[in-house]
């Protein structure tokens, strides 16, 4: 039995926040804009002008961000899991975590450089 | 005379229902992230201006992204709701001498996913 | 009642494992009488009375107590002393040493792994200061009780271990019994011995190990919920990290 102190809890934070936020936020994202909006219901909401009116805000464009970031940590630490329990290999093999994580982190340097730049 | 060591098993995710639902739960993660990637062209798509952002829109409305779309909503809703009913457990939330009930922490929960998506909505629909 | 009394039977297939002279483990199957109030420990006694005086196996109280007679009864751990015959009759019941643990013979599994992480959890009241007995007993309010009661209720039978897929993966895993054991005692009043317990319980080998599958809470014959009680140790390890990493001048 080893002891001692890990970096997990920093993972394991961002996996907690990026659920929670995923929890309450994602779906009614996926109906309104992955659904609604490209089956035609909501014709005038999804126009060029109005979008770039309202990311215009920083407001939104901070919330975009937290969104896509703490989802893609969420998804990480639970993908990095589900390989290492269904592959049978070791959470703790480093390979893993540094791909899982590393996505994240790239995506969020993505998320925050368009965002910077809208 | 030494012990006998089963094998390790690799479809253990079989064994049992809750096994394989855990599984699935952990899964949902995948759409998860397959959605913020959407959303992430979405903003790329927005910067490089209009005719790209319309492009974008057209692709949402192929089959292929609808399906999509459509399995992810089924997935996050199944991660919201799973996400719900295990938050409780986490928190003790002690109220004078009281515990709160975790029922009491699930419902709240459920209104605030309520309110909040209401919020979300209107942000986007309003005219 | 001497009506009950029926011709009825059963039949066990029980795994049967003796060093030395088995390979590996096989089903054996007996019939037993079928009776409405048996559990599968009362047909494993009646097999070992009756048919067959080499079975081994683990008892004592026969009635939910002392945690010693777990067994996997069709796939799912069990104490057999309170998994009635009439759950299964008149199918087949199987039954088979705890999951995840080495199989010593027949139904009795070695014990040694959580013998060595029980005692590293701690599990008594820690103090700093040592009161002399006769300053008297450490007082507890009963809502102070009920803080940590549920999780004092575990009578260390194991199968939350055998219902763990991550303890099957990673054998060095603390699991579940042991860190409810660390929360009962990190959140009893009178103890101060939550740091020292922190060393194990958020190690490498600790709760971060755990992703919540549930199925220890659902197997656990006295309500302890192990797997609430790591989720909450996962919390309050995070929000310490929280406190002492991003805030180095905060709390020293
Ligand atoms: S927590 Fe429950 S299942 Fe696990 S050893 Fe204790 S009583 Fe048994
Ligand atoms: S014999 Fe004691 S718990 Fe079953």
């Amino acid at each position: 039995m080893k002891t001692g102190r890990s970096s997990e809890p920093i993972w394991w934070l961002l996996f907690a926040v990026g659920g929670t936020v995923a929890a309450f936020l994602v779906p009614v994202h996926i109906a309104v804009g992955g659904i609604a909006g490209p089956a035609g219901w909501i014709p005038q909401a999804f126009a060029y002008d109005r979008m770039v009116g309202l990311i215009s805000h920083p407001l939104s464009r901070l919330y975009l961000f937290a969104l896509i970031s703490l989802s893609l940590f969420h998804w990480a630490h639970r993908f990095r899991y589900t390989l290492a329990e269904g592959l049978r290999l070791k959470a703790s093999w480093l390979p893993i975590p540094i791909a899982c994580y590393g996505s994240a982190i790239v995506g969020t340097i993505l998320a925050a450089a368009v965002l910077m730049r809208l | 005379m030494s012990p006998y060591y089963r094998p390790v098993r690799f479809d253990w995710w079989r064994k049992r229902r809750a096994y394989t639902l855990f599984v699935v739960r952990e899964l949902t993660s995948v759409f998860i992230a397959g959605y913020a990637i959407v959303l992430l062209l979405l903003l790329r798509r927005l910067a490089e201006g209009r005719e790209a952002y319309e492009a974008y829109l057209q692709w949402l409305a192929t089959p292929g992204m609808m399906a999509f779309h459509i399995v992810a909503l089924a997935a996050a809703v199944f991660h919201s709701l799973t996400w719900f009913s295990l938050a409780p457990r986490a928190m003790a939330v002690r109220i004078g001498e009281r515990r709160l009930q975790p029922r009491t922490i699930l419902w709240a929960n459920y209104a605030a996913w309520a309110v909040v998506s209401a919020i979300a909505a209107w942000m986007v629909l309003r005219a | 009642m001497t009506s009950s009394v029926s011709s009825a039977t059963i039949t066990l297939e029980v795994l049967r494992y003796r060093p030395g002279r088995d390979q590996a483990p096989a089903f054996q199957s007996f019939q037993v009488p079928y009776r409405e109030d048996w559990v599968v420990l009362d047909a494993l006694n009646y097999i070992k009375d009756q048919i067959d005086g080499s079975l081994s196996y683990r008892w004592s109280c026969r009635m939910g107590v002392c945690g010693s007679c777990g067994m996997m009864v069709n796939g799912t751990p069990r104490l057999s002393c309170a998994a009635f015959l009439k759950e299964y009759y008149p199918a087949t019941v199987r039954v088979e040493p705890l999951e995840h643990f080495p199989i010593e013979r027949d139904l009795v599994i070695s014990l040694d792994d959580f013998m060595q992480k029980l005692p590293a959890v701690r599990p008594w009241i820690v103090r700093q200061d040592d009161r002399p007995l006769d300053a008297g007993e450490y007082r507890q309010t009963p809502a102070e009780l009920d803080w940590y009661k549920q999780f004092s209720m575990c009578i260390n039978c194991l199968l939350c271990y055998s219902a763990c897929p991550v303890y099957e993966l990673e054998p060095r895993f603390i699991g579940p019994a042991a860190l409810a054991l660390v929360a009962r005692y990190n959140l009893d009043s009178r103890d101060q011995g939550r740091e020292q317990r922190q060393e194990i319980a958020a190690g490498p080998d600790g709760v971060w190990d755990c992703t919540l599958v549930g199925e220890c809470s659902t197997v656990c014959p006295k309500d302890v919920d192990p797997a609430g009680a790591i989720q909450r140790l996962k919390l309050s390890s995070a929000l310490e990290w929280v406190k002492n990493v991003v805030l180095p001048w905060g709390r020293r």
